[in-house]
């Protein structure tokens, strides 16, 4: 007999809201979108004919917080925003998913696009916001695809536009496209780079909700918090407010990748632990190899050792143990994965996408991914001033760390050290061992590494020496090959090519 | 060259003519439609765009700069671009951007000689479950091997 679907492992500890609909309908089909109840909440909020009061209400009982990353309760937010009495007023989707390792926002927009849309009528209801963007990043072509069909379908049946549904009330939505900057997701850089300008953030209050795009109150969520905002309305506040836990409500979708056996997109109810996410959910690691850590929340996260597994996923958890929920990236290491290398990936990754206006963030970014590379690269060459600078490095990240935190005016500033910090925190014999051994215990750094030929597997195919940049390999055909040390540069190129599996690494 | 401006110039016009002139948010959508035309923005396209959008055109220049999506200077044929996301790095795309660019000689960032390819990074695709991700032009490629470089990018050669 067939199981039943949710039955499955990988689905029965899942809860199905935000993605109710992806795989299951046309994503560029109205109707079906109507069929499994689309805008019936649309149409029940504008029906109850109290400007969208409702709506702010249940919301507000939801207990909903932005799944951006931050966690601000989004009743609140919209609360403030509906307040202000200068119009016009507007309301911003955060598309700019610019997490690496995360592709939440994406599967959504591309999956079942009027979701988002529906979540955003009902919030420019509540706030009272006639004009209304979604900022998607470029990179995301076929959301932008999705989400171009769907407002023109929308504007065309008259559920976008003026007068909707004939209540009086009207909202125009535009799509812009982001242009590849990580730092757009910051809600002030994204306002700056919808106005045409270069996306920097700037110094809050005012926040938007008071003065934002063009100096009129504006209103900023995330495409999964508007995913959740239907459903809400539809089935009350007090129904969502009884998922979760005390302080977080609701599902959250995570995207689990990395070196777990079912990667892909999950969604799950607030409070269930890290270990049933990956190893109940995700069916464990890959080759059943032995799990390390998992890395949440993207560069502003961090990564969570084994010990730690059983931490509840929810908002307040999280950044107790060094991570933040960030918005849902989730990708699962295991002991083949370095953690110095990681926090340095990390590193080079939030230095090349500062924005530059805070000095400590452009400069401290840098000095810390100097330190990271120092770390990593091979002792042969250093000088003396980088070998004492070595040895002093885990004290200098240690004292670099907060001054960066401390005095940026961003998120992406603020928590730019976290990648190193939590690794630090965990796995600091890691750093030991790179630092005062020149050993990478996963066998990652390639530069610390010495290769040898197991001289009983080379058959002398010639092919590494062959591959070889520097000439370092030597050997006559069919006789075994020796690698000359002072001349190898450890790329690891003649492990890639060898047949045999004859090249070892230590 | 002088040909090579005319082209250009009048191509630009047509574009410049569809977004309302002295709005500045209509800077970056321009920007995105001249690249998409020329697949770089020449530098007679962001003055241009200057006059259009009444703005200076040191800060024409300065959005162009800012996002990584603009490039100033041609590209090749085809555009590789080796996902750097944090799911395509656990699982090796270090080593597969090092291969792919071994393969080409050139480093990330440059067109190689015959103008056939230009090599790029991006931060993240999206398509974390196939990692390690290469993007071709339009088309994904999930969960490349080192090895399998050169027998990826044999039929874009012939394209």
């Amino acid at each position: 007999m067939l199981p039943n679907l949710y039955d499955l492992p990988v689905l029965a500890r899942q809860q199905r809201t935000v993605l109710k609909n992806c795989g299951l309908i046309d994503p560029d089909s109205l109707s079906e979108f109507l069929a499994r109840g689309g805008y019936a909440a649309l149409a029940k909020a504008l029906a109850a004919g109290d400007d969208g009061q409702s709506v702010l209400d249940h919301v507000l009982q939801s207990g909903l917080r932005g799944r951006g990353g931050g966690g601000f309760p989004t009743g609140r937010k919209w609360q403030l925003t509906r307040q202000q009495t200068n119009t016009p007023k507007y309301l911003v989707c955060n598309a700019d998913e610019g997490d690496p390792g995360a592709f939440m926002d994406r599967s959504v927009l591309e999956g079942d696009p009027h979701r988002v849309i529906e979540g955003m009528l009902l919030g420019a209801l509540a706030i009272g916001a006639s004009y209304g963007y979604i900022y998607c990043r470029a990179e995301y072509p076929l959301a932008i695809k999705r989400l171009e069909h769907s407002i023109e379908e929308l504007e065309r049946v008259g559920l976008l536009g003026d007068n909707i549904l004939g209540s009086g009330f009207s909202f125009h939505l535009k799509l812009k496209q982001g242009a590849g900057a990580f730092v757009c997701g910051e809600e002030t850089a994204l306002l700056a780079s919808i106005e045409g300008k270069r996306g920097m953030p700037r110094v809050r209050p005012p926040y938007p909700a008071q003065s934002g795009l063009w100096g009129q109150p504006t209103c900023i969520n995330n495409v999964e918090t508007f995913a959740n905002v239907s459903s809400i309305v539809a089935e009350g506040g007090a129904w969502f407010a009884g998922i979760g836990t005390e302080r977080s409500k609701g599902t959250k979708v995570f995207a689990l990748t990395g070196t777990v056996k079912n990667s892909g997109l999950v969604e799950v109810p607030m409070g269930i632990t890290l270990r049933e996410v990956v190893f109940e959910v995700g069916g464990g690691i890959l080759e059943d190899r032995p799990f390390k850590a998992v890395q949440i929340g993207g560069p502003s996260g961090g990564c969570i050792p084994d010990q730690l597994m059983d931490t509840p996923v929810d908002y307040d958890s999280l950044i107790a143990v060094g991570a933040m929920m960030g918005s849902g990236g989730l990708v699962v290491m295991d002991e083949r994965t370095c953690m110095v290398d990681l926090a340095r990936f990390f590193m080079e990754f939030i230095r090349n996408e500062s924005c530059g206006k805070c000095i400590p963030c452009r400069e401290g970014t840098t000095r810390m991914l100097e330190i990271l590379e120092r770390i990593v690269r091979p002792a042969s060459g250093e000088s003396p001033r980088e070998t004492v600078e070595r040895f002093k490095s885990v004290t200098l990240l240690e004292e670099l760390a907060p001054v960066i935190r401390d005095t940026s005016l961003c998120g992406l500033g603020q928590t730019a050290p976290n990648p190193v910090l939590s690794t630090l925190r965990y796995f600091r014999d890691e750093y030991e061992a790179h630092v005062f051994e020149r050993r990478c215990p996963a066998g990652a750094c390639r530069a610390l590494l010495t290769f040898h030929i197991v001289a009983e597997k080379c058959k002398g195919c010639t092919l590494c020496a062959r591959q070889c940049p520097t000439g370092a390999i030597w050997g006559a055909p069919k006789q075994t090959h020796i690698i000359d040390q002072d001349k190898c540069v450890h790329c690891g190129a003649c492990q890639d090519v060898c047949k045999f599996d004859a090249v070892s690494a230590q | 060259m002088t040909t090579h401006v005319c082209e250009c110039a009048s191509a630009v016009e047509r574009i410049l003519r569809t977004f309302p002139s002295g709005r500045r948010e209509a800077l970056i959508p321009l920007l995105q439609a001249v690249q998409e035309e020329f697949g770089y923005l020449p530098q007679d396209a962001l003055r241009a765009i200057a006059r259009h959008l009444h703005l200076p055109a040191a800060k024409v220049f300065g959005v162009a700069t800012f996002y990584n999506q603009f490039r100033l200077k041609p590209v090749g044929a085809h555009t590789i671009r080796v996902c750097r996301g944090t799911a395509c790095h656990v699982r090796g795309s270090k080593q597969l951007l090092d291969a792919v660019a071994d393969h080409l000689g050139v480093t990330p960032g440059e067109t190689t000689a015959d103008g056939e390819f230009t090599l790029e990074t991006v931060a993240c695709l999206g398509a974390c479950s196939i990692a390690p991700v290469v993007m071709v032009d339009e088309d994904f490629h999930g969960a490349v091997k080192t090895n399998a470089v050169a027998k990826m990018l044999e039929p874009y050669r012939e394209k």
